[in-house]
């Protein structure tokens, strides 16, 4: 078994016809951490899931779970490991309680084993009083709760969670939060998926965040948000003006970026308090009218522009935030 | 969220030697059937296939085209035709294994058993276990409905019983050719297809319902090799019931019983494991 790596993964290739979903993935998880896998959908997070728990097999690399090969040895790894997947994984036609006693009796625990440790998950996920209602009644966070109470059955060593939180309104998602906490004070070493830096942030010991089927950062939080600190500035002008550029290049980090229409200037700036005030001044000071001045915290995607060194191109259009963009907490448009 | 302990990474489960996981194996295939029939008793209308249908098809066909199908040889159409009812209800069913499986395939529920520690076959087998039991009940439901309206048998308890276990063993058989289909199906309602395409011809092309000797000649000859006419004619020589298929010479309806026995033997040996290979090419990713 290798050193305190309870999940390894080098090299990890995987093509699913012409879509290359993982393009040469290394991390690894030591016992008793958690590890967020962060990325944008269609990053490759969760085929790098199903390889380490025996769905899916690499076409190259290699993938261990308590050093066990996920290739060679399957059977034995998933006597190791619990699974909560991004898609309902559950049976809607049984209860709550119906459906942990079959995960627990198809990991031979025996129906009595399996009775009592469901009745243990149901009452520490608050879900007993459901536990014998058809999950086709069962709210999108119930059944979260319910899926980390399945793979919790055999109280696994390790632990994959795939966007565990997706989906889930801000209390359920805190509900979800706190049960993966506890289980880290119990030793259990977990990897876990997710398109939100904030949860990452929350939850990991490190992160690792992929992209097109590539790892483009890896790091602690803290190392990750010192990357990405930098924030966005757009100044909307109410016609072009020759005079801008000059009075804001000052204020910011790099190059202004002047739209075609040259009434919208964008650059990357650092965030400080005060920073739209001292905008408003210096370019009323240059007598530029303004209609619109906006300091935008950084996004995931600008976050992995920032972390590939490329810093970030103001295009036509990006100044609308896209209200399903995952972004950084406390971020405000 | 109240902290009960979650003790943690020593627990790995596990079986030891051959013994232990035959009997894993056992275990996994009833917690699988225990699963399936949970369904049909949250869904009952599922059932229909084997409840309401054997009634209203006796009915039908007793009360409607009876008094106009003659029997040669003579005999009561009844009794001619409680074994084709049997056949025809059993052999119709088998498309729920189709449709079931092809369902289990398409939903999430799937991958949670592969990443399980658990004998992957047993969605296969599970599933199979619980459609022979609601083909049980089927047979059960037509021996009722069969008495209902005026069915008899003079035949010892025995060989009536054995009448049923045959009809039983066949649709086994075909349930497995029916679990290929659903297993290579795009979608459940595509497996369901299966049923109006294959299985009622297979049915009604038989002696099942009407003698086949007013059949166009090379209809007769397809009739009379059809399997199912080979399982009709033996519950109806077990039954004691009238069987006027033992007059026409081919060898299935000289013998019946050896004959539907090899059929069900062959299917199985044939498709049972072709399906296991279906499955297994359907979970490899």
């Amino acid at each position: 078994m290798g050193a305190d790596l309870m999940i390894e993964a080098e090299g990890l290739h995987k093509r699913y016809g012409e879509t290359v979903a993982l393009a040469g993935v290394d991390f690894s998880v030591p016992a008793g951490t958690i590890l967020g896998l962060l990325g944008p959908n269609g990053a490759g997070k969760t085929t790098a899931v199903r390889i380490l728990t025996t769905l899916a097999l690499p076409d190259a690399g290699r993938g261990a779970v308590a050093g066990i090969d996920v290739v060679k040895h399957p059977g034995e790894v998933r006597r190791h490991i619990g699974v909560a997947a991004q898609d309902a994984t559950l049976d809607p036609l049984l209860t709550g309680r119906q459906n942990l006693v079959l995960v627990g009796e198809l990991s031979d625990m025996g129906r009595a084993a399996s009775r009592t440790r469901a009745q243990e998950l149901l009452a520490q996920f608050e879900l007993t009083d459901a536990a014998d209602r058809v999950l086709k009644g069962y709210s999108g966070g119930m059944r979260r709760r319910l899926d980390l109470a399945a793979s919790l059955m055999t109280r696994p060593p390790v632990l994959f969670l795939d966007e565990p939180t997706t989906g889930l309104d801000p209390t359920s998602r805190q509900r979800v939060w706190e049960a993966i906490r506890e289980l880290l004070k119990d030793g259990v070493t977990v990897l876990l998926t997710t398109q939100y830096l904030e949860e990452a942030d929350a939850l990991a010991h490190r992160i690792v965040v992929v992209d097109h089927g590539r790892v483009i950062a890896n790091g602690t939080p803290t190392e990750l948000k010192e990357a990405s600190r930098s924030a966005h500035l757009v100044v909307t002008l109410s016609r072009p003006d020759p005079g801008a550029v000059g009075a804001v290049a000052p204020l910011v980090v790099g190059a202004v970026h002047v739209s075609e229409d040259g009434r919208r200037l964008s650059a990357a700036v650092d965030a400080a308090s005060g920073l739209a005030t001292e905008v408003v001044r210096v370019l009323d000071a240059a007598g530029v009218l303004v209609d619109n001045i906006e300091v935008r915290q950084p996004s995931l995607d600008d976050v992995f522009f920032s972390l590939t060194r490329g810093h970030i191109e103001e295009e036509e259009g990006v100044g609308v935030v896209d209200g399903n963009q995952p972004e950084l907490e406390g971020s405000h448009a | 969220m109240t902290t009960t302990s979650l003790a943690p990474t020593t627990v790995v489960l596990g079986r030891s030697g051959s013994s232990g996981r035959a009997l894993g194996a056992l275990t996994d295939v009833w917690a699988m059937t225990r699963r399936n029939l949970v369904h049909i008793s949250r869904e009952p209308m599922q059932l229909s296939d084997v409840t309401l249908q054997p009634v209203l098809f006796t009915a039908l066909f007793v009360y409607i085209f009876g008094g106009a199908i003659p029997i040669p040889g003579g005999g009561s159409y009844k009794d001619y035709l409680l074994a084709g009812i049997l056949a025809l209800n059993l052999v119709t069913s088998t498309m729920g294994t189709a449709v079931g499986l092809s369902t289990d395939l398409h939903e999430g529920m799937i991958d949670r058993f592969r990443a399980l520690p658990m004998w992957r076959s047993a969605v296969l087998v599970g599933r199979s276990v619980a459609d022979l039991m609601t083909s049980c009940l089927c047979a059960v439901i037509v021996a009722l409905t069969g008495l209902a309206v005026g069915w008899r048998t003079d035949a010892g308890a025995a060989s009536v019983l054995a009448g049923f276990l045959i009809v039983l063993f066949f649709s086994y058989s075909l349930a497995w050719v029916a679990a290929c289909v659903g297993l290579n199906s795009k979608s459940p309602e595509s497996a369901a297809s299966f049923g109006f395409i294959v299985l009622f011809p297979l049915a009604f092309v038989s002696n099942a319902m009407v003698p086949t000797l007013h059949m166009p000649g090379w209809l007769q000859a397809i009739a009379n090799w059809n399997p199912v006419s080979a399982v009709c004619a033996a519950a109806r020589h077990l039954w004691g019931n009238p069987n006027p298929s033992a007059a026409v010479q081919a060898w299935p309806m000289q013998h019946p019983i050896e004959a539907t026995l090899v059929w069900s033997v062959a299917i199985v040996l044939i498709a049972a494991p072709l399906a296991a290979h279906f499955f297994q090419r359907r979970i490899t990713e």
